[in-house]
Formats: structure tokens, sequence, C-alpha cells
């Protein structure tokens, strides 16, 4: 392989991975906050023990999150320094002020949070989890706004042949950015609602195979209580909240993407059209939306596929928000295209030996076409499930199906399934440009750039596949390490968060929690620690 | 002399001061683990001085290499890919570190904490060394061609000052932390830390002691040796403060040390960022590697508002755990009994 395709790999699966921790992180962070606020308020103890365990999940994931987070931002400058060089002057400020102004905020508040229980009070540290949660919700507006400059360069011009700043104002409120952050806020939450949604119903089904919890003469829940450490009625309670929380957020957060996704689609019609062609399978112009089509995708001159089921209209609806303005297919635009940005990569250094090569305009269509309906599919299928298990769950518990419990637990996959498709979509259909054109600017000093300059010059393709393979090594070991650790504080229950709800033997400087209310059998000795590693 | 670069250098150089003022114990109090604690309890104990704080510290790295590229763009680039193995080992180091500092402690299981106990110990001493040789040699240069490329190969970077700079970072970490440690414990381990500081004091400070010299007889002013020799004041003050015991004043002197030091280093190099061992033409300095006056003037504004504040919630979370941490506030080992005893997702139905 090439440097450049084992470079694009390589960032491809970080990202994909990184990206599967981060939704977590801010899905669940957000929940967790509102549990803890519950809790606070009302002083139920469920809502604690909520708290706790859910917390808990989250911190597992959430350093997973921060770890690759590192990678991300590092491998910029390692393997991609062409791009950085290029793109510095608007891209990098994003990043610099994603980290000073978010992630220290999120990283130090919630040093706090973990290890404040005892030393702040319980308003403070309620306070210190939001801070962390709001800052990893400007984390992610930061980075989409970095994104969406590739995506649609605004706010900058061409001065000795690359772009700088002109306008801050334009890139921080790029329109592009302000339709992806909700959308991926509202599929961050998706993940959260599926994750809660998922594991409350595995512990449900649980309780009721167990014996505790049985259903009365007029078909509702009987919850009771098992002589094991935690499993008593307030856990009854923790799971059905949590499940019909999720449930909740799970449906919220569908509607919420299909709305800003439409609007993301409109836009992307007008600034990316070639993306969206490809998405389709369209080639020539028209009005149907492709339901499926067949023949192959990868096809450069597009001539042998064929719209199996198509529906007249929608594709006008989801470009332009009528039923009759044909839109452009992928044939007419690829003239448009070589002729605005020409057939072949200039005779220019920084193209190496890829210099002189026919460009190919249009994306990889399968990925396209295959990433768009999984984004939607897996979305949809997600919030269907949610309805659903609403439904099932209405006389307080779930049915004692094992077949259900397991669709309920691998159905945690399925919004990480669509945050996934929906990323590589939008990154592979923006190729083969690593910084998109801007139709809104004319002439020859628009901003843009091909992904075959990106590449770093002076690193070798040895080193480059050094990299992917010890990355992917590490990746795929602290995936398993992970998943593992999270079955295993999953299986525990809420004791897993909660020791001190055990009655076995502990050590006298028990680790006890104070209520709101300023009861708990915390001793003097115990205020140093909270949370101990 | 541009203004905005200079005050974005003089702010990366700030940045990494930072890293190194704070990473700095944790990293040391990391390759402790192995080298100075001496049963489960002790590592808990050091573990748990940075538990609350590390993870803030380390934003500083991400901060310092985020304000480079914003910055000075063709000085990320050009470093960053010029050491690309070197970083990846330090990429996996701290990766490996903080998945470690977060889950050595949720399964009870001995042969589960000695695995990450290698992952902290070997992930900080790596992650040290690397940032220690990557900051060295953008001091003394790498072979880099006019667009800033490494030539040679992908061990061109390699030079002695690699390895000054990787154990100047290793022994600062080192003898910081245990400054630290005898701050922030109580007990045998505060004892035995401040011990080992006097003791090892001179040793573990002259690799960076000769990379400051070395950079000064290259290019040294002035000001930026009288900064050395105010750093040796400053080690000898830390060393006698520890010695009559007084902990507080022996960190911060080493804080003084640090600083006086980097600004020695930085300072001597300055105006040039990284330069070209090829040809002194291919240089980059601040000059010829910066964003526009726009870019840096943005951010000048975000960083005169966001870095004092980012110093005022730190320092308050460092006053909040304040407390020194000894073996008796140490818990029972996390261990539970789980509510579902038999192997998820398996049913008998």
């Amino acid at each position: 392989m090439e440097a450049l395709e084992i470079a694009r790999w390589q960032f491809g699966i970080t990202t994909v991975y990184h990206f599967m921790m981060v939704p977590l992180t801010i899905g669940l962070g957000l929940v967790v906050a509102v549990m803890q606020t519950i809790w606070h308020r009302t002083g139920k103890v469920e809502y604690l023990r909520m708290t706790k365990f859910w917390g808990k999940l989250f911190l597992i994931n959430f350093i997973m999150g921060v770890a690759t987070g590192i990678v991300q931002e590092f491998q910029f400058g390692m393997a991609w320094s062409e791009y950085s060089r290029f793109v510095g002057d608007v891209f990098g400020a994003p990043l610099a002020l994603e980290s000073l102004l978010a992630f220290f905020v999120e990283s130090t508040f919630l040093g706090l949070w973990i290890f404040g229980w005892k030393q702040l009070k319980p308003a403070i540290h309620l306070a210190c989890l939001w801070i962390a949660v709001v800052g990893s919700v400007f984390s992610a507006y930061f980075i989409i706004v970095a994104n969406s400059w590739m995506q649609h360069p605004v706010g900058a011009e061409i001065i000795d042949g690359r772009p700088v700043m002109t306008d801050a104002w334009a890139v921080f409120t790029n329109n592009t950015a302000l339709v992806a952050f909700p959308h991926t806020l509202m599929g961050a939450l998706a993940v959260a609602g599926g994750f809660l949604l998922g594991i409350a119903w595995y512990h449900l089904w649980r309780r009721r195979k167990d014996g505790i919890d049985t259903i009365g003469p007029d078909g509702k829940v009987v919850p009771g209580e098992a002589a094991i450490p935690g499993r008593d009625k307030t856990d009854y309670k923790v799971w059905i909240r949590s499940l019909r929380i999720g449930a909740v957020v799970a449906m919220i957060s569908f509607a919420g993407t299909s709305l800003t996704g439409d609007l993301q689609g409109k836009l992307m019609f007008e600034q990316q059209p070639m993306k969206m062609a490809a998405a389709e399978g369209a080639c020539h112009d028209g009005t149907g939306f492709s339901v499926l089509s067949v023949g192959n995708l990868g096809s450069k001159n597009c001539d042998d596929i064929v719209a199996v089921i198509e529906i007249p209209g929608i594709l006008s609806f989801l470009a332009n928000g009528d039923f009759t303005t044909e839109v452009r297919g992928v044939n007419g635009l690829l003239d448009q295209y070589k002729a605005d940005y020409g057939t072949h990569l200039p005779d220019n250094p920084i193209y190496g030996e890829r210099a002189g090569q026919e460009i190919q305009y249009v994306p990889v269509m399968e990925v396209t076409y295959w990433g768009f309906r999984m984004m939607i599919g897996f979305g949809g299928l997600a919030a269907l499930a949610a309805l659903v298990a609403l439904w099932l769950t209405r006389k307080g518990t779930v049915p004692a199906s094992p077949w259900l419990m397991r669709l309920a637990v691998f159905g945690i996959l399925a919004p990480f399934g669509a945050n996934a498709a929906g990323w590589i979509f939008t990154e592979m259909g923006r190729q083969p440009f690593v910084v998109a054109p801007n139709p809104d600017l004319n002439g020859i000093d628009q901003v843009f750039m091909f992904t075959a300059a990106a590449v770093s010059p002076g690193v070798s393709a040895g080193e480059l596949l050094t990299s992917l393979i010890v990355l992917s090594a590490v990746y795929g070991a602290l995936l398993v390490v992970e998943v593992k650790l999270l079955v295993t504080y999953i299986r525990g229950g809420v004791v897993s968060a909660m020791p001190e709800l055990a009655n076995a033997p502990v050590d006298e400087n028990e680790d006890a929690t104070p209520g709101p209310d300023g009861t708990g059998t915390a001793k003097p000795a115990d205020d140093v620690l909270a949370f101990a590693y | 002399m541009e203004l905005l670069p200079t005050v974005w250098f003089i702010i990366i150089a700030v940045l990494w001061t930072g890293y190194l003022f704070l990473e700095g114990f944790d990293l040391g109090v990391g390759m402790l683990m192995k080298l100075f604690a001496r049963n489960n309890t002790e590592r808990r104990v050091l573990l748990n001085t940075v538990g609350p704080v590390w993870d803030g510290n380390e934003v500083w790295l991400i901060t310092a290499g985020a304000a480079t590229f914003a910055a000075f763009p063709r000085w990320y680039a050009s470093l960053f890919s010029a050491l690309y193995l070197p970083l990846l080992v330090v990429l996996v180091a701290l990766i490996f570190r903080a998945v470690a500092f977060e889950y050595r402690g949720k399964v009870d299981n001995d042969s589960w904490r000695a695995r990450w106990d290698w992952a902290i110990a070997l992930g900080s001493f790596l992650a040290a060394f690397g940032v220690g040789a990557a900051l060295a040699l953008t001091t003394t240069g790498m072979p880099l061609n006019a667009n800033g490329d490494r030539e040679g190969g992908a061990m061109a970077w390699f030079s002695g000052y690699a390895v000054l700079g990787g154990l100047a970072v290793v022994g600062f970490s080192l003898l910081h932390a245990l400054a630290f440690l005898a701050l922030k414990t109580d007990g045998d381990v505060r004892h035995r830390a401040r011990a080992w500081f006097v003791r090892l004091l001179p040793v573990l400070l002259l690799p960076l002691a000769a990379w400051a010299l070395a950079i000064q007889f290259l290019e040294g002013k002035p000001w930026t040796w009288a900064a050395v020799v105010l750093a040796v004041v400053a080690a000898v003050a830390a060393w006698f403060q520890s010695r009559r015991g007084a902990e507080g004043h022996a960190f911060i002197a080493m804080g003084a040390f640090l600083l006086l030091g980097s600004a020695s280093i930085f300072g001597a190099v300055f105006p040039v960022v990284l330069p070209s061992t090829l040809d002194p033409a291919f240089d980059l300095t601040i000059a010829n590697a910066s964003s526009s006056d726009y870019t840096l003037g943005l951010m000048s504004v975000v960083a005169a508002v966001g870095l004092p504040l980012v110093i005022v919630y730190q320092a308050w979370t460092y006053w909040v755990f304040r407390r020194r941490v000894s073996a008796a506030h140490i818990p029972a080992a996390h261990s539970f009994l789980p509510a579902v005893a038999v192997r998820a997702f398996t049913t008998k139905d």
C-alpha cells in the first residue's frame, strides 16, 4: 500500500474507534448529571444508586476517549504535515480553543467529581459534574467547528498560497457546524439511551428469572427482595427508571437527529452536491429517492447502477423541501468538477508520486450509499425498539423471554453503528478533497485541498504501516479489556459501584457516602479519599 | 520583531513549563510505582496523591500541542512528522498509562494490578523520555529540508541530544515526584521520599543542567546565562530546604528551578523554534513558522482569559485535595459480590 492509503486507514480507524467512546461519554455524562440532580433535589436513594452505577460505567468508558483523543490531535502533525501546514492558520484555532476552554474544564472538574464525594459540599460536588459535562459538550462544538471547516471552508482567504483566517465569526458560526453540532449531540444521546435501555432490561430480566420480581394476578409486577447485597426493592426502581429514561432519551434523540439531519442534508446538497449524489447512487438528474439500488456502485461512470425501488419526489424533498426540483446526479456533477478543479493532480511536489494522476471525483459509492442508509436504518431501528420497549414494560417489568433480553442487550450496538456509519459517510463522501471547495466562493482562489496533497512527505510508508499495526493492536486489546470490565461491572449491578451496600466484612474505613441532608457514616479519617484508586 | 509571534512563543514556553511542572510529578510518581513503593498499599498511596489531578495535568501537553498547531503550523507539522516513531511510542505510552490509572483498582486481583503497575511505570518513563527527547531536538535541530520535512529516513532525527533531553525530563520528573510525595504523603512514604530527594538531587538534575548548559554554549545570551546560574541557586535551595524538612519550600524551589531552566533554554534558542542541521536557511523561526496576526490576535484574547482561569480552577483542585495521604487512609481494595453471579448473557432454561 502507498503511504497515503495507509495514513487514511490509520486516520479512519483512529477516528471511528475514538468516536465509539466519545458519544457514550457525552450522552451518558448528561444522563448521569440529571440523575445526580434528581437525587440532590429529592433525596430518593434510587437516584443515588443510579448516579453511582451509571457513573462508574461512564468513567470506565471516559478514560478510553481521553487516551485515544491524544492520538487524534498528534496525528495531524505526524501523518498529515502538509495538511497541517496548509490549514493551520484556520483549523488550528478551534483545536487550541478546545483544549484551552473545554478539555481543561472537563478533565479538571471530572477529577473533582470522582474524588470529591466527601470533600465537597453536595451542591458543589454536583456542580463539578455539570461543569465537566458542559465542558465535554463545548469540546464537541469546537471539534465540529474544525471538521465543518473541512466540509465547508468559510471565513478564510488564500494569502501566499495558504488559507488565512479573515473572519473568525464566520468560522465559529459556520452553518455546517451549527447543524452538525446538534446532530452530533443527539447522536450521542441516542447512544446513551440505548445503553441504559439494554443494561436495565438485562437486570430487570435477571430479577424475574431469579424469582425476585414476580407478576401479580393483575399482570403487574410485584417487586421483591433477595438476600443478596443490593438486590432489594430499591434495586428494582433503579432498573425500571433507568429503562424508561433510556427509552425516552432514545426516542427524543432520534427525533432530534432526524430534524437536524434533514437540515444538514439540505445544506450538503448545496455545499457538497457530489457527496449527496453518491449517497444516492444517483447518476442522472432526478427527483426519486432510491430505497434500493443494485449494480456496481464502485463503477466510476455510474451507468450500470440500477435503482430497483425508487420513490419519486423524495430526493427533491430531502434536498429542497419540494417534490419536483431536479437534483443533479453524479454524471452531470462530474463534468462540472472536472471543469472547475481539473482532471489531473497538478505537477506540484506536494503531490509526490501522485502528481499528474487522474482525479477521481466520485467517492466510493458502496461506502456513501450504504453508510447513509446504515446511519438512518440503525438510528430508526433503535428508536422503534425503544418505543416497543416502553410498550412491553408498561406493566412494570420486562417479559421473561431470554431472546428479547438478548435483543435489548445487542441493541446497544445499533446507535453506535449509526454514529460510525454517519461519520464514515460524511468523511468518505468528502473525497477526493480533504478540505472540500466552498461553492459560495468564486474564482481560482477558492480554499480547498486534495487529500492526495495532505500526507506528510517526509514520513515513509514503512513508518506509517508500523504505526497502523501498533495502534490497531493497542485499540483492539484495550477494547477487549474495556468491554470485559464493563460487563463485569454491569453484571455486578449497583453493588459493584457501591460496595458499601454489601454486608460483606469491609475495612473500617468503609467508603460511605453521606446523604444530601448530611447523614452518613463517614469517619474523620475518611476525608482524604472518597473514590480511591 | 514581530509582537504576536513573540507573545505566542512565550505562551507555548509557558504551556510546556506548566506541563513539566504539573505532569512532571505525576510522571515521576508513575515511575516510582516500581522504583520506590514497596507494597500494594504504598503503591495506592502514590496513586492517590495524583489521582484527582493527573488527567488535568496531561491537558497541558494537549494544549501545548494544539497551541503550537494553531500559532506555528510549520513548527507543529515539521516537529511532529520528523519525530514520527518516537511520538508513536509516546502516544502508546500515554494511552496505556491513562487506562492503567483508571482500570488498576477496578478488579481486586494481584496479577491484574501487577500488569497495570507496569503499564503505569513504563508508560510514565517512555512518555517522559519521549517528550524530553522531542523538546531537546526542537532546540538543537534535525535534518530538515527547505519544506521542513525530515531527510534521511525514519531514524534521522536521532542524536545525543535526544538521549540527553530524554534523561533530563526523566530525571527531573523523578526528583520532582519525590518532592511532591514528601509534601503530599505522611508516614514512612513521606520520610523516605525526602531522604531520597536529598540523596538523589545532584544525579537526577545533572542531565537537565547539561542540556541547559549545552544550549547556552551554542546560543546563549547574557540573560539566559544568568537564568542558568539562578536555576542552580534554586536547586541548591531546594536541597537545603528539603534537608531541613521544609517540604513546601523545597517543592516551590523545584518549581523555580524548572521555570528558570526552561526560560534559559527557550530564551537562548529564540527566535528559532526548530533549527535545520542541513542548512541554517531552513531554520524554522517565529517569523516564518507562525500563523497570521489575525489568528494570533484572536487566540491571544482567548488565552488571556482562558489560561489564568485554568490556573485558578486547577489551583482550587489542589486546595480541595490538599490533605496528606497516608497508608492509614487507604480503604480495602475495591471488591464486590456481583448481584448476578453467573456468567452474563447465558441462560439455562
